[in-house]
This record gives C-alpha cells, structure tokens and sequence, in this order.
C-alpha cells in the first residue's frame, strides 16, 4: 500500500437530526441518528473493498458520502490523494462527478423511463462535453458492447421497458463506464435480479473493473457475493465499522461476534447440514440516541462491565484484521470455550 | 423482429440528431398522435378541436355573409328570418346571419382557448417543476402564491378585471393566464415530488448534471403528459368562461362570438319569440369544444393510469 489509495476516509461520520413533533417538545431533546458513525478506510488502485451489514447498518449512507451525494458531520475523505470532504466548488465537482460512479440497486428506476437506451447514454456525454456527434456515437456503441449488448444497434432506439432486469443492469453499467471513471459504488447491483442472470452481471462486472483497473466499493448484505467479488471486507453495525481486513481473513475467521453472528445465519445448501446455532439475541436497536459504550452489547453473548462502558476501538487481531471487540484480545476461540461449558 | 429491421435503416447520427429537448417534445407529441390513434375518447375530443381551428382559419371563406352585416332582400331589411336555402341557420332581429356569426365565433373561442391553455400548461408546469424539484423555501413562496390564486374566485376576478382593463377578448385570456394555472401548479408539483425521487435522477445526478438541466432534461419529460391533460381541460374551461363573459355583457363587441351571439340573442327576447334556431347553434357549438377538452382528458387519463382501461 506504498502508493496513494484511490480512497481515504477517515473519521468518516453521517449524523442526522430526528424530526421532532410540530407541537410536542421531545423530553429528551432533539435526537440524533448517527446513520455512520467515525468509519476510517482506505482503498488502494484497482482494489474492491466490500462493505456487509444488515438493513439500516449504514452502508447506503457510507457509499452516498463516497459519491459526495452527502455531505459528512464529520471527518475527512480524500479521493486520489486530495481532500475533498468539503468541494463546492462547481467545476470540481463535475470533475469529481466524472471519476466516480455508482451502480444502482433497482435497474428498472435507474434508467429514465422516456428515455431510449442511446438518450440514457448520450447524456453524460453530453454533461461532460465528450466528443463531436460521430464520436459520441461510437462511444456509445462501444460502452454498450462493453457490457456484452451485441449488436449495440439493436438497443439504442429501445426503451427500458421494453428490456429485461439483466440488460437493464449492464446498461446501467455501460453508463457509468461511459465516462470513464476510476471509481466505482455498486449499491447491491445484483438484489433486484434474478438469480438466474446474477452472476453474468457480476462476472462482466470483475472482468470490466480488472481490465480498467477500476477501484470499486460493492454494497451488499450478501457475503457471498462480496467473497467473490472483494479483496477486503468491512463489516458495518449500526453505523460502526466493527471488523475489516482481507475477505480471506474476515469471512473465513471472523474475530467480531456480530460478524460470526452473520456468517453463521448464511444458509448452507447442503439440506443435512445441522443450522448454526444463533448466537446473538434481541433485534437491532433503535440507533437513535445509542448509549455509551458497544453498539452491539445488547445482542452480544460475550458482554462484559467494560462493552457498556467504553466504545471499543478498532485493534489489529493476530489473523490480520482489523476488530472493535474488547474481548477479542487476548484472542481464544469462544465458540470452542462455550460448547466447552455447555458439556 | 420489428424494431431490428427499422434499426437497420436508421443510421446513428439520424438517432443522434434526435437528442435533445426538442426530441423529446417532439416524440411526446408523436406518442400522443399514437396514442390517439388508440383512445376513441380523445380521437373524438381532438377531431372537434381539429374541427373549430379549420373553421376558425377559414371563417372568412366559409361565411356566406359579413357577420356585422344587416341584410335587405329587396331594400327591406331580413329580420327575424328562419332557416332557409339562404340563410341556414335564419337571421337575427337586426338581420345578420347567424350562420355566419357561428362561423366567426369559432375564431374568438379557439383564440381564447389556445392561449389560455398555453398560459396554463407553461406557467403551471414551471411553478409545479421548481417548487417540487427545489422543495423548501421555493416550495413554500411558490404554493404561497398558488393558495392565493385559489383563494380568488375565478369568474368575479374576469369580470372584474375586464372592467378595469377594458372589454378585449386579451383581457379575458390575460385573466385567466394569471389564475387558471393554479390546478396545473399544484398537480405537476406532486408528480414532480415523486419523480424527483427517483434513481435516475440520481444517476443524473452522479453523472454531473446541474439541477436545471435535470429538472427539464430528466424530470419535464416524465411529468409533461399530465401538463398536456391540464392544457386540454383549461381550453375547455376558457371558452367556457369566455362564452359566460361574453353573455354578461363584458365581451369584446367587435368580435363576434358564441357567448356575444347568445347575450345578443338573450336581449332581443329571442327566447320569448321562440327563434330555437338562434340560441340552440352557439349553444350546441359551447358545449362541443368544453366536452372536447374533457374528452381528451379523460382519455390521458388512461395514459396515467393505465388501470383504468380494464374498468
């Protein structure tokens, strides 16, 4: 990592303010929603980080400040080695506009419905002043072979109704790529498809990301995916960062109990396999006005006095990654430990 | 198999050419045309508009007779005549044809018309796309401004109006320009809210877009059929109002309308004298292009909610 990541955040903070009633004061104030909460990353050059967690983690909020469709409570972000956090500057940020994209979830509602496929396209290039008439045609016409939509012709006078989930998705991608970014968000790019077509989208889309040596940020509560998919992984709860490192190391020895948690709810294909135990207990509480110390001490098998107390920090484990636990140094094997008990 | 074989006769810089709002007008209209073709309701509504325009135009061509003129056969004037070979549709106590001033009404109808319903759509459209897209402060000042316009009764407002301005068909369109275009503000606001909210606005938004090129670029497009529906309904509603001025009294005298015809029939006791033939045309002709303005809308509705055709 001697070279300068393409992303750096660091101390990286959403809070939102919680609506209070027209005519009813709240007793105990405005609250806050800390939507993300001090999350620090960086991503080198042609690296894919993924970032997994349940509903209302954080993650959309997270890839909507690498966009700068938000913009931070706190904390910096530095995109190419230059601080942006704070760019409002108009030229700039079109500048900025043009090197990051986003893969959207829904292909049906990314794509303007009275729009043909060439309109969809040809308007970032019409944004960014790219190319003369024949040029901007070409592009397109390759951006859509790119995608393996072949023969392009065949699409640019098409309406997104009139096209599937799966061709609806590589034309997203198709103009994202049409402008050639470095960066690149996918927000769960393929929970809206069909199973069946999944994994084409996905291995178009490592295939493309490689060979354009694209930094990319894949949203998904779908571990698989991001296994196949990511070189790092970070696990977000409740607006925090509580474990992140190599896939390898994070999905295949989970230090964080919440991450174990996750893993363990992945069902397994295999219809003899005994479940998992689950080991975490209660739902997600509201992330409004948390108390202090863990996020996760209300659900965690392990809590002690100190999870209610401190805010755990991020600490490098012996597998390599990085954790918030404060039981996880010095590190035992506690699912070991509590069968143990258990017999 | 359709759409490949037309590809392959349109070139890409045809497809290119195309690009951009006017395009976008432009296939609006052509789906509209389309979709006419489809819908009874609205081929009917714009067959009668299509109608009055014609005659409109031509008015000077298809009258038979000048319709301030006071006829004489023989030196003595033709009052109070009933339909015949000459004058179709019989002539008033003061000897004009009544043929001829329907004819010429067409024109005063469809003048007032249009232009209201251009004022409605363009005015309507800009207030609902700014106060939905921008929200907040614009939003608020700009529904502020539609409250007040609700608040002001619409007939009265004409009237008074023209009485201060002075009787000109101008007035009438200049009165309804300033409120009829609350309707149209406050529905394409909250389509405008919905849309706004969609991903490809976003997307137009990653991919650099300034917020005005993506309220007229991304959103306008999406939201323009409900204008167009507004548009036709308040062509309806402005010969309506114009014929209900006109027949108050607060007219333009020069021009020959259908609501001047029914005033000028009202006043000559025509009704008592039972001259049918005099108060049923205008009558008849009203009626006709408001229920096209209805026709149409009906049938946009179905464009808006296609759910409706099954019913």
């Amino acid at each position: 990592m001697a070279e300068n990541p393409i992303i750096e955040v660091r101390g990286l903070s959403k809070h939102f303010e919680a609506r209070q009633h027209l005519f009813r004061k709240s007793s105990t104030g405005a609250g806050v929603l800390k939507a993300v909460d001090d999350v620090s990353f960086r991503i080198p050059k042609g690296h894919s980080l993924g970032i997994a967690g349940e509903s209302g983690c954080g993650k959309t909020t997270t890839a909507k400040m690498l966009l700068k469709l938000y913009e931070p409570t706190s904390g910096s972000f530095l995109f190419n080695g230059k601080d942006i956090t704070h760019l409002r500057a108009k030229e700039e940020l079109k500048q900025f506009r043009k090197q990051a994209q986003l893969m959207f979830q829904n292909p049906f509602e990314a794509l303007n419905p009275r729009f043909t496929i060439f309109r969809s396209l040809l308007e970032p290039l019409i944004v960014h002043d790219i190319g003369t008439k024949e040029e901007r045609a070409a592009f397109i016409k390759q951006a859509l072979e790119q995608v393996n939509l072949i023969p392009a012709e065949n699409f640019f006078e098409k309406y997104p109704h009139q096209m599937s989930g799966g061709q609806l998705q590589r034309v997203v991608l198709a103009r994202a790529l049409i402008v050639d970014p470095i960066f690149l968000v996918a927000d769960e790019p393929v929970s809206m498809l069909d199973v069946s077509v999944r994994a084409g989208v996905l291995n178009l889309m490592k295939t493309l990301t490689e060979r354009l040596q694209l930094t990319t940020v894949y949203i998904s509560h779908d571990l698989s995916l991001i296994s196949y998919m990511c070189e790092q992984t970070a696990i977000m709860y409740l607006g925090k960062v509580v474990e992140i490192g190599d896939t390898m190391s994070v999905l295949q020895k989970p230090k964080h109990p919440y991450t174990q948690a996750l893993l363990a709810a992945v069902p397994s294909p295999d219809p003899d396999e005994e479940p998992e135990e689950v080991l975490i207990k209660n739902h997600v509480p509201s992330p409004i006005n948390m108390p202090n110390g863990c996020h996760f001490q209300d659900r965690c098998p392990y809590t002690e006095a100190i999870c209610r107390e401190k805010t755990p920090e991020l600490r490098q484990a012996e597998t390599g990654q990085i954790v918030a636990c404060h039981m996880v140094t010095p590190f035992f094997d506690r699912k070991a430990e509590r069968e143990e008990h258990v017999i | 198999m359709n759409t490949d074989v037309r590809m392959e006769q349109r070139p890409v810089q045809v497809a290119y050419r195309k690009a951009g709002f006017l395009a976008v007008l432009g296939k609006n209209l052509a789906g509209a045309f389309r979709f006419l073709k489809n819908d009874p309701f609205s081929m009917t509504g714009a067959v009668i508009y299509l109608f009055f325009i014609l005659i409109a135009l031509f008015a000077p061509l298809l009258a038979p007779y000048d319709p301030h003129e006071m006829i004489k056969h023989n030196g003595k004037l033709a009052f109070n005549q009933p339909p015949s070979a000459e004058h179709w549709l019989g002539t008033t106590n003061m000897g004009r044809d009544i043929f001829s001033q329907l004819v010429y009404g067409a024109k005063p109808a469809m003048m007032v018309g249009l232009t209201a319903a251009f004022f409605v759509v363009v005015v309507g459209t800009l207030v609902g796309l700014f106060a939905g897209y921008y929200k907040g402060r614009v939003d608020g000042v700009l529904m502020r401004v539609t409250d007040i316009a609700f608040g002001i009764p619409f007939e009265p407002f004409v009237i008074v109006l023209v009485a201060f301005l002075g009787p000109s068909v101008w007035n009438i369109v200049l009165a309804m320009g300033l409120l009829l275009w609350r309707d149209t503000a406050r529905v394409i606001r909250s389509q405008v809210l919905t849309v706004r909210e969609r991903s490809f606005v976003e997307a137009a938004k990653i991919s650099g877009a300034s917020d005005l090129r993506i309220l007229f670029v991304q959103v306008a497009p999406n939201i323009l059929p409900l204008s167009f529906l507004y548009g036709s309904l308040a062509m309806g509603w402005a010969i309506l109002t114009e014929a209900a001025v006109s027949f108050l009294g607060f007219g333009d005298p020069a021009m020959m309308s259908w609501g001047f015809m029914l005033n000028d029939a009202y006043a000559s006791q025509a009704l008592s004298r039972e001259a049918y033939w005099w108060i049923i045309p205008p009558g008849i002709f009203i009626m006709l292009t408001v229920m096209a303005g209805f026709y149409i809308g009906r049938g946009s509705e179905e464009i808006l909610y296609p759910r409706l055709k099954n019913q």
